[in-house]
């Protein structure tokens, strides 16, 4: 059993890799070592599915702003530009 | 890319859109952006031929994008700036009667509950909206386009480390401001170890 003191310097310890750990990227050891932390440390877990949760709602951001519709001329010039490739292409 | 109009259509539609909304995020000016779009879709048309992999076409036109909207700017937002302390981003812990707490909101409601759901839509925007542009650029690329960690080190041109402690930083500061608006919203669980 960690002592309160140590707990915490593993715990700032993990919170740096939380991300890696996340997207699977650590390495086999030290993603053992981090599962090892959490599944005895509830502060770890709590704070492990809120930054869990931040991702998610950022995968699902879509931001509001669009663009003017696609004037005349600036389709214009897109479509030649994407003919001419078209036009070039071999296969 | 097929040869057919419907093709060429969709896949301006598509991309016209998320460069645009890359570039407005990156450099907030909604003229700007609409001319690194166009710019970009151009160079991309002219330039198919460089595309090795037409699979990996999202992170070679957010490659071309980033460069147009580095191209409108003086100053570079992408400059690299001294990075964030993960020290900034530590939960507030307090240790009472032996037991260290951590200070958090409850999440709990997350994300399955309609309405907050609808709220932190805004608290998100202007979250991401503030980080700095480092983290911005890294963090739109990894997780809002899920582009990999290798795809987004390559449109950024930085190496995977420096993308992987950004995105970290990037996610933690977000984080930290929907806590303190869940905090505000629904008052504060106090976590126990
Ligand atoms: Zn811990």
């Amino acid at each position: 059993m960690l002592e309160p003191h140590e707990r915490s310097e593993k715990c700032k310890e993990m919170f740096s890799l939380l991300s890696e750990y996340l997207n699977m990227e650590l390495p086999a050891d030290a993603c053992r070592e981090m599962e090892a932390h959490i599944s005895g440390c509830a502060p770890c877990v709590e704070f492990t599915e809120s930054l869990k949760k931040t991702v998610e709602l950022c995968r699902e951001y879509e931001p509001e702003e669009l663009p003017a519709p696609l004037g005349d001329a600036a389709r214009e010039e897109l479509l030649g530009a994407y003919r001419k490739m078209m036009a070039t292409r071999t296969d | 890319m097929a040869g057919d109009a419907g093709a060429f259509d969709r896949f301006v539609a598509h991309f016209r859109a998320k460069v645009f909304q890359y570039s407005w995020l990156m450099c907030g000016q909604r003229e700007d952006a609409e001319e690194v779009a166009q710019d970009t879709l151009l160079k991309a048309f002219e330039s198919f031929d460089q595309l090795r992999e037409p699979e990996r076409v999202r992170p070679w036109i957010f490659r071309i994008a980033r460069n147009a909207c580095l191209m409108k700017r003086r100053k570079s937002v992408f400059a690299p700036s001294r990075e964030l302390s993960l020290d900034e981003f530590l939960p507030a812990m307090e240790r009472e009667g032996g037991q260290v707490k951590l200070q958090i909101a409850d999440w709990s409601g997350l994300p399955d509950q309609e309405m907050l759901r609808s709220e932190l839509k805004g608290v998100l925007d202007k979250a991401i909206g503030e980080l700095p542009e480092t983290y911005k650029s890294v963090m739109l690329m990894r997780d809002v386009e899920e582009l990999s960690t290798q795809e987004t080190a390559h449109v950024l041109e930085l190496s995977e480390d420096v993308v992987k402690t950004r995105l970290h930083r990037a996610r933690l500061a977000v984080r930290q401001k929907l806590d303190s608006y869940l905090q505000s919203a629904g008052g504060v669980r106090v976590g126990t170890a």
